[in-house]
């Protein structure tokens, strides 16, 4: 019998409670958020949980919503998958936007350990417990996260190059 | 001043300081890369050696990141396939099929079943050149300069046929939202006929030139080997998963663009070294030969080559010259002024390397409001120093070839 959704549901609310919350499903993938502070035990629990074992971390990345409320100004956003039933499943995690920081889940998932470092590297997400958390794309002495909204993405002290003739201005993008 | 421009002292200088040994030899730091033509790309590792042996090794990526993440977002949708092009520039047209896939989910669009046919042959071009590129240049780097030669001018043959359907070769920005720009041509089919009658035999001769050559064996076998455990935890997909044995493949485990319709086999290894990373792959370009026969047997009648979506799709240059309508379409596509809903999709496909995945968040502008990209050579190449620990320099060369780690892909 293939996981269910409500299955998944039923296991987490009742291990879990409050703290895991807003199950959707979002086109083809099972959803839900979990907050921040219970992200490794949900996310321990779904790896080892026989019925369930979600056992491949197959993407975990950032999200920046500057305009939401300053508790969930950041998102990092996890993708599990249990190939053995062919399922996959979204967690999103919103954290606070001026001292962004989530418990890192690199001890239950070794390559959790890069993608972390990216996250860390473009939107400086400090994850608590990580061996290692240092910037990996840019160089070390880049002191802005880059991914963040505010970051322009070209100088804007350039004259040369007009972005509404483009179709591109800040507030239409 | 000239304290300022010394780099602080390596942690391997320590280690270096602290463990002299028995004999009075000491260990050494190498630097390997981030230009040497052994590498093949642009990959610095920072080796602790003793003698000729790893024992730890430091890599540093990042040299050719060109922040595609954040050039998507401010990017309307079809210009950002240049950008997926760059990624794995081996294996171009799977990254830039991926990406119209991945905003067909997103519009819900129904691809014509020829349309997908003749996606399935490109795509399984690509893996074919590849997979061609990965075991030729590991054949190089074990010494055997003849096979690399000798099966490269069959690439040059893919390219011809990429270049008959788009007009490019390497960075190919092929295809459109919901199809092709344009069908394909005769003269595509005849070469892809003549590319299909030519390179069998020759790619069995480049396995039987190293699937039973002993010195090709004595420099493969038991060299960089993962166990199926560590090579998930580590998040491998695609060939060197496999070699592992788990047959994990996104083409069967959900099928996109019609993958159900054909039958092929799933190549596992066992030991996961570097033997059997390449068995894995001369296999696979068995099975993508299969697939492209199939596919060229079972295509549809007629001449779809892409979806009837005026709202995305560009009208003909010549009804753009001569109608008004279609010029108004072809200036909102172009200006990025179409319709999209807000909403998330990941979109997985079986890239050369493994599961590349698009996370692309919309919020009904004209741009994404996030793209992500599942790079899997960025994610299985964290593995390396735990692959090279224990091995031979030359052993280090030759394991970085067999993962086929892509620079572009690797950066972003």
């Amino acid at each position: 019998m293939a996981l269910e959704n409500t299955q998944i549901q039923d296991k987490l609310t009742e291990t879990f409670g409050e703290s895991v919350m807003h199950f959707r499903q979002e086109r083809d993938i099972f959803t839900f958020e979990v907050s921040s502070d219970t992200i490794t035990p949900v996310i321990l629990f779904l790896k080892n949980e026989e019925t369930l074992n979600f056992h491949f971390l197959t993407d975990l990345c950032g999200i920046h919503y500057p305009d939401s409320d300053v508790n969930e100004q950041f998102a990092v956003v996890y993708h599990l998958h249990n190939w053995v039933e062919n399922k996959r499943i979204r967690i999103k995690s919103f954290i606070h936007g001026e001292n962004p920081e989530i418990k890192s889940v690199s001890n239950i998932f070794l390559t959790a350990n890069w993608m972390e470092r990216e996250t860390y590297d473009f939107f400086g997400i400090n994850f608590i417990g990580h061996p290692q958390l240092k910037r990996i794309l840019n160089m070390d002495e880049m002191i802005s996260f880059p991914m963040r909204k505010e970051f322009p993405m070209e100088d804007s002290g350039r004259t040369d190059k007009d972005d509404r003739f483009f179709g591109r201005t800040p507030s239409n993008c | 001043m000239s304290e300022l421009l010394l780099p602080p002292e390596h942690r391997y200088a320590k280690i270096i300081k602290e463990k002299l040994n028995e004999d009075g030899s000491e260990l050494s730091i190498l630097n390997l890369g981030p230009t040497h033509p052994a590498t093949h790309g642009i990959f610095q590792n920072i080796l602790l050696m003793d003698g000729e042996r790893i024992l730890d090794a430091e890599p540093t990526i990042g040299y050719i990141h060109r922040a595609f993440e954040k050039i998507a977002e401010n990017r309307p949708f079809y210009q950002i396939t240049p950008l997926t092009d760059r990624m794995n520039y081996c294996s171009s047209p799977i990254n830039n099929m991926a990406w119209w896939m991945t905003l067909e989910k997103l519009l819900n669009i129904e691809v014509p079943k020829r349309a997908q046919y003749l996606r399935v042959i490109v795509m399984e071009l690509a893996r074919i050149t590849d997979h061609i590129i990965c075991n030729s240049i590991l054949g190089v780097d074990t010494g055997a300069y003849t096979g690399f030669l000798y099966v490269f001018q069959f690439r040059e043959k893919i390219y011809e046929i990429y270049e008959e359907i788009c007009g490019a070769r390497l960075t190919t920005n092929m295809g459109r939202l919901g199809g092709f720009e344009r069908d394909w041509s005769a003269e595509a089919f005849r070469k892809l006929d003549v590319f299909l009658e030519e390179f069998p035999p020759a790619w069995k001769e480049f396995e039987n030139l190293f699937e039973r050559n002993r010195i090709f064996i004595d420099r493969t076998v038991n060299v960089g080997a993962i166990s199926a455990e560590s090579a998930m935890a580590y998040g491998f997909t695609g060939p060197n998963l496999r070699a592992a044995g788990v047959d994990y493949d996104v083409r069967v485990a959900e099928p996109y663009s019609s993958y159900e319709d054909f039958e092929f086999i799933i190549p596992v290894g066992k030991s996961g070294d570097t033997y059997d990373r390449f068995c894995v792959r001369n296999a696979e370009v068995w099975e993508s030969l299969s697939i492209i026969r199939q596919a060229l047997a079972k295509m549809p009648e007629g001449n779809d080559y892409h979806a009837e979506v005026p709202d995305y799709y560009l009208p003909p240059k010549e009804d753009v010259y001569n109608n008004m309508e279609a010029l108004i379409y072809h200036f909102k596509i172009v200006m990025g002024e179409v319709p999209v809903p807000v909403a998330e999709i990941y979109h997985a496909v079986e890239g050369g390397n493994g599961e590349l995945g698009f996370y692309l968040i919309t919020d009904g502008s004209r741009t994404p409001y996030r793209l992500h990209f599942r790079r899997p050579c960025f994610i299985y190449y964290q593995a390396y120093p735990e692959m090279i620990k224990g091995a031979l320099l030359s052993d280090a060369i030759v394991i970085l070839s067999s993962l086929n780690v892509i620079a572009g892909e690797l950066d972003a």
